[in-house]
């Protein structure tokens, strides 16, 4: 598994860079498969990606956050732009502390990042397996029911790609 | 196709718009960053999606942009949330419960 993090970012770089310049030119090919090869070679050995799974059950799992993930985004926007607009500014804040289950800090990232996008919650600070989460309308401030309300709809899609 | 463009780049104007509002209504820093990166985030998707129906040639560019920004943007407001509470900023009196403060009082 030693060239696993080479090979994800080979692809992922030549995607960026196909991407980048919007056409597939016999030149714009290989200057970019040059370059990726040189760069990837960097991440052979380092841990980075060495979390993801690249089973179809990953790939399924992928496909099922990034749509909860939209879902949940457009949700928090008319959420909070509901906070917004009406004449008193009604919002119960606080800080809560969640627990989540994932062990890898790539899961933990992507988990960390929905939260903040998805409605009124922003992480503040993680340390270990605990999310310290500003909430913009705390209706639970124990651990557990906090965890519940907040981690639940992510962690299982992202338990199955990262662990 | 142009239209529908055009309809894509206003909803994501009037999200900014909205956002900006909040981030002047909100109380303190912590809820002022809420709407700050929630409604940016929806509001430059939006954008972007109009400007791929504008123009079509961008549409990969656009979408790695897209990729950059959703990956980037929470990353952002987190440190600036962290570095405000670190900073003891001082919260709204309206919040009920600060479980990060009684965590650090501790250590």
């Amino acid at each position: 598994m030693k060239f696993k993090a080479a090979v994800i970012s080979l692809i992922l770089g030549l995607l960026i860079w196909l991407g980048l310049n919007g056409t597939i030119g016999r030149d714009v090919l290989i200057t970019g498969i040059v370059v990726t090869v040189i760069t990837s070679f960097f991440f052979i050995g380092t841990g980075i990606f060495t979390d993801v799974r690249l089973t179809p059950k990953a790939l399924f799992a992928l496909v099922a956050w990034l749509v909860v993930f939209l879902i949940e985004l457009i949700k928090s926007n008319i959420d909070v732009m509901s906070r917004v607009v009406t004449p008193k500014v009604r919002i119960n804040p606080a800080i809560v502390e969640v627990k989540t289950r994932l062990k890898s800090k790539l899961g933990r990232l992507a988990l960390a990042n929905s939260i903040t996008l998805t409605p009124g919650t922003l992480t503040t600070d993680i340390e270990g397996d605990t999310l310290f989460i500003h909430w913009i309308d705390a209706s639970d401030v124990d651990i557990e029911g906090a965890t519940r309300k907040i981690v639940g709809k992510f962690e299982k899609y992202l338990e199955v790609i990262f662990g | 196709m142009e239209i529908a463009g055009s309809i894509f780049v206003l909803i994501g104007s009037l999200i900014f718009f909205l956002s900006s509002l909040g981030v002047i209504r909100m109380p303190d820093v912590y809820n002022r960053i809420q709407t700050g990166t929630k409604a940016t985030t929806l509001g430059t998707i939006f954008v972007l999606v109009g400007l791929a129906f504008l123009s079509p040639d961008w549409t990969a560019k656009l979408a790695v942009l897209l990729v950059f920004i959703l990956l980037t943007n929470p990353v952002s407001s987190h440190v600036v949330a962290r570095a405000a509470h670190f900073n003891k900023e001082p919260m709204s009196p309206l919040t009920i419960e600060d479980k990060l403060e009684a965590k650090e009082e501790e250590a």
